[in-house]
């Protein structure tokens, strides 16, 4: 069948040696072969080993910053004022997105996604890395986080990331003391710390959640993800645990701030309760207010809008810069200057006519009262509001050793509060003229300034915190909200001990006394100009009324008369302590627009009083 | 007439050790397979049962004598070389003509011709006095040819050359002059830039990728540069089982299927790949310890082409991943993830133990 076998025979030995032959020579090779190729494993897994190792570790291991948990901030009776809540934000990492364009529009189909969000997206990638994600959408509702669920394959490189929201329990009550946390802004970045921060989002804004950033904070922990080839991490590896922020205690309480909250009704104002044996802030409050939530998340530019055009002027933090002539309120600091002085004695009498002129000049200074109220010593001076008297007064004393004086009560000085941004307010004097208005002093501005007017300028802060030291017999406490603080998670509180201040130097006793024994007649006796408050009070008040022609406007703004009528060109002021024996809280009320300060301040005073020293607690 | 102790079919006589080998190997393969897939159990499941059919295969084929294969093999060929081109014009796959569906059964004729055209080469030199003359060395090249040439226009550059290599293993075992195969290699050298031209650019860009895969880290150098990284990193005694990350967190890709060689080196290191290539090379070794006891000269150089064929998938595939040879898409044999190419492995060895088991017994 085959020619080749007809025509040569096969030597089957020789063949079967050459195969062997050729066998040996081929096992001879692939031994060779394996052995390069041993050899080519070796290289990578022992020689390699170390470096590729690295890649490999390199590949996979990522480090990320983790944001420590913000400290939690409590009243003085470890009630919640701002906490956090879990909640869901998306975010969009640049790198791992193809058509960033396309992806927002088709995003935005999906979730509500506005021009606004897109503008502030764009404004915060500047801030971040590429491979870094960058918020979109703060606080997504239960439906939009199933809804991306669902559509999840579309977005590649777009997640939802659970987080901690800043939250305040009571919304507006304490915004002007509280203040917010809000996002990061290019600002707020030149200042902060960049590797504290490099995983947070939020920063505190105003109040004490900015004063105390550093504490409520934390320290940033750094965490090592392992990530799969499209960058997204897996597993912990592991974790530096960031140190959360400490929990603040605060001094406030909040049925004594609800109280003053809900006293001062509509009326725009201010009241501030001090505790004068430590400088605690009981109650600070600035209506009208807004809803501190607004502006964790980035508030709308409706509900902006809205808070701008409010004629109140939400934004504005009345009782730590409004700008109040304290008018009457100023009296018993007065009369403590004139009797400590030594200008006049506790039990000199000063005739009331009702119009007072100085001497070569025909300009009547008037008392309220038409007629006047007759003689009277520093108590009846007190309880009636007798200007005359304090004309008189501070004709005698001049206004620098007034000055000089009532600046040891902390007027005309920031008080040293643990907020930012207050006023110092203003008390005058001849330097003072000179310097700012580069004019000389005229002796009609002292007469005016002994009543509390004229130049006189103080914030609600300042007259609460000088009423508190008068309260304690010139015993000073810089005021103060935060009273402790602890480690998170933790127990205790370590209190920080109180800040004293220079204190105020008594003459003669007595002089202190004439005063507290005037104030308490405004309310409890029978011609007190507050007595309408004395009704079933169960303790003793220390107080004083002032009605002042001007109102909270800002330092250089002018006051537009045809917008107000007659009779609300008027704050209502109060100051009061109580009980006048011990007093344990001194509070400063100013009402504006409102009327007379022993019609409308007082009464606010006294609910205030009410909430502290009847509650049971105290 | 048929003389007594005549019998068309026996009952499977197969070489334990071998045998022992190839399961071992095996073995080897799911365990590997298994991390590799994320611990998929289907996938695993798959595996198996392509691997009890292949050894099913195997015994079947253990218990048909050589005379038979030699009978069959020229039909073989041409039934292979016929379904070849016929992919060429029917023919699916991703972007090349490499699989015939049948409804049932999809697969590559280039397989079947991994068998076939080793045979096909033995078959036309057993009956001839060997060392083949220059002539008849022609006509194999001639034979080798054609089908390379068909699959290589599939485009299946690997495939190709490895069917080719099979057919030219019996040439080199039936004697060819050591100066032919030298003037060949020098002329192949010589040729190198030509074959540049013939490549398609793909093909041309793995060359390029295999001479500098830093050039395009995140593109074409992607997987080797990861394939060496999880070798690497698996270091002398590895990551542990199912511990890899470069597979895991899916920087190897393939990792079932081509590159699985290195998702093993990272979880086992240099010892668990010292051990697989020992089974390998311990597979081969008895292979051609077998191929020599083959009965006639068919039995001989197929066997022979078998085992070195199959040396050389090992080799290809180890090097490839190691970064030693361009990518080239050749599984590793009985470890790597597969369909067909496993039948006609386990097929192949199905072919080695009928050598066995109708070797000489004379010559010890």
């Amino acid at each position: 069948m085959n020619r080749a076998h007809r025509h040569v025979l096969k030597d089957q030995r020789l063949e079967a040696e050459l195969f062997s032959r050729r066998v040996l020579v081929a096992l001879v090779v692939i031994l060779a072969v394996f052995l390069v190729l041993l050899g080519r494993y070796l290289q990578l897994q022992w020689l390699q080993h170390d470096d590729l190792s690295a890649r490999s570790d390199r590949n996979r291991i990522r480090l990320q910053a983790v944001n420590p948990n913000r400290g939690l901030i409590y009243d003085r009776n470890g009630r919640l004022l701002a906490t956090n809540v879990p909640a869901y934000r998306l975010e969009l990492t640049p790198e791992r997105v193809e058509d960033i364009g396309g992806t927002l529009e088709e995003l935005a189909g999906l979730l509500d996604i506005t021009d606004v969000h897109i503008q502030r997206f764009e404004q915060r990638r500047d801030q971040y890395r590429r491979f870094q994600g960058v918020p979109l959408r703060f606080l997504l509702s239960e439906q939009e986080v199933a809804r991306f669920a669902v559509n999840r394959h579309r977005f590649p490189g777009v997640e939802i990331v659970p987080y901690l929201t800043r939250q305040y329990p009571y919304d507006e009550l304490f915004t002007h003391v509280l203040g917010y946390v809000g996002r990061i802004d290019a600002d707020d970045l030149s200042v902060l710390d960049g590797d504290n921060y490099r995983a947070a989002t939020h920063v505190g804004k105003i109040g004490v959640e900015q004063y105390r950033e550093s504490v409520l904070h934390g320290i940033s922990g750094i965490e090592q993800v392992e990530t799969n080839a499209e960058g997204r991490a897996v597993r912990t590896v592991s974790r530096n645990n960031p140190k959360p922020g400490r929990d603040l205690m605060l001094s406030l309480d909040i049925d004594v701030q609800r109280t003053a909250w809900t006293a001062l009704g509509d009326s725009a104002g201010a009241v501030v309760a001090v505790d004068p044996r430590n400088g605690d802030i009981l109650a600070f409050v600035s209506k009208p207010s807004f809803d501190a939530n607004l502006f964790v998340n980035g508030v709308s530019q409706q509900a902006y809008d809205e808070i701008l055009a409010d004629a109140g002027r939400p934004l504005f933090n009345r009782a730590l810069k409004g700008a109040y002539e304290p008018g009457s309120t100023f009296k018993p600091f007065v009369a403590l200057a004139g009797l400590e002085s030594g200008v006049m004695q506790h039990d000199q009498r000063v005739f009331s006519s009702g119009r007072f002129t100085l001497p070569n000049s025909e300009r009547p200074y008037r008392d309220w009262q038409r007629g006047g109220h007759g003689w009277v010593d520093v108590r009846g001076a007190l309880e009636q509001s007798v200007n005359t008297y304090f004309y008189q007064m501070a004709l005698e004393l001049g206004i620098d050793a007034m000055h000089q004086y009532l600046s040891q009560f902390g007027f005309g000085l920031a008080s040293g509060v643990d907020l930012s941004s207050e006023s110092a307010g203003i008390l005058p004097s001849r330097e003072w003229k000179r310097r700012t208005h580069n004019q000389i002093w005229f002796p009609g501005e002292t007469v005016i300034a002994g009543i509390g007017q004229g130049a006189n300028v103080v914030t609600p802060l300042q007259l609460a915190a000088a009423t508190a030291t008068l309260a304690a017999q010139g015993m000073r406490y810089r005021p103060r909200l935060v009273t402790a603080t602890r480690e998170s998670g933790s127990g205790d509180f370590q209190s920080l001990p109180p800040v004293s201040l220079p204190s105020v130097p008594i003459a003669d006793e007595a002089n202190w006394q004439a005063v507290y024994a005037g104030m308490i007649a405004v309310v409890h006796g029978q011609r007190g100009t507050a007595k309408g408050i004395s009704e079933n009070v169960g303790y003793t008040v220390a107080g004083k009324t002032g009605t002042a022609q001007l109102f909270g406007l800002r330092e250089g703004e002018v006051y537009e008369e045809e917008q107000v009528a007659a009779h609300l060109r008027h704050n209502a002021l109060f100051i009061a302590f109580a009980p006048a024996e011990a007093p344990t809280i001194a509070v400063a009320v100013v009402a504006e627009h409102s009327g007379a300060g022993s019609t409308v301040a007082a009464p606010i005073a006294r609910a205030v009083l009410d909430a502290w020293l009847l509650d049971d607690a105290q | 007439m048929k003389p007594a102790n005549f019998r068309w079919l026996h009952f499977p006589r197969v070489d334990i050790p071998l045998l022992v080998g190839l399961l071992l190997a095996a073995l080897i393969g799911l365990a590997a397979l298994y991390s590799a897939s994320d611990q998929n159990p289907a996938t695993v499941y798959r595996q198996v049962v392509r691997l009890g059919v292949g050894f099913t295969v195997l015994l079947a084929f253990s218990s048909i004598p050589p005379r038979l294969f030699r009978l069959w093999t020229p039909w073989a060929y041409l039934l292979g070389v016929l379904l070849l081109a016929v992919t060429l014009i029917v023919g699916e796959g991703r972007g090349t003509n490499r699989w015939l569906d049948f409804g049932v059964v999809r697969f590559q004729p280039s397989e079947i011709m991994k068998l076939a055209l080793p045979m096909a080469v033995a078959w036309y030199l057993h009956s001839r006095p060997l060392p083949p003359r220059f002539a008849e060395s022609g006509l194999v090249v001639a034979m080798v040819a054609v089908p390379m040439a068909i699959i290589y226009f599939q485009p299946d550059l690997g495939t190709a050359l490895l069917v080719g290599v099979s057919g030219l293993f019996v040439l080199y075992l039936a004697g060819l002059q050591w100066r032919l195969m030298g003037a060949t290699a020098a002329l192949g050298l010589v040729a190198l830039p030509l074959l540049w031209f013939l490549m398609h650019e793909y093909q041309r860009n793995r060359i390029r990728t295999f001479l500098n895969p830093e050039n395009d880290p995140l593109g074409e150098g992607w997987n080797i540069i990861q394939s060496k990284i999880a070798a690497g990193s698996g270091g002398l005694l590895g990551k542990g089982w199912l511990n890899g990350t470069q597979s895991h967190l899916e920087f190897l890709p393939e990792s079932s299927t081509d590159f699985i060689l290195s998702v093993y080196a990272e979880e086992f290191g240099f010892f668990g790949v010292a051990v697989l290539f020992s089974i390998y090379l311990f597979i081969v070794w008895r292979s051609l310890w077998i191929a020599k006891q083959g009965h006639d000269s068919y039995s001989r150089l197929l066997a022979g082409s078998l085992a070195m064929t199959f040396f050389v998938y090992v080799i290809v595939n180890a090097a490839m991943v190691s970064g030693l040879l361009p990518v080239v898409g050749v599984p590793l044999p009985l470890v790597s993830y597969g369909g067909t190419s496993i039948v006609t492995l386990l097929g192949g060895f199905g072919i080695l133990m009928s050598v066995y088991g109708h070797r000489r017994f004379t010559l010890r």
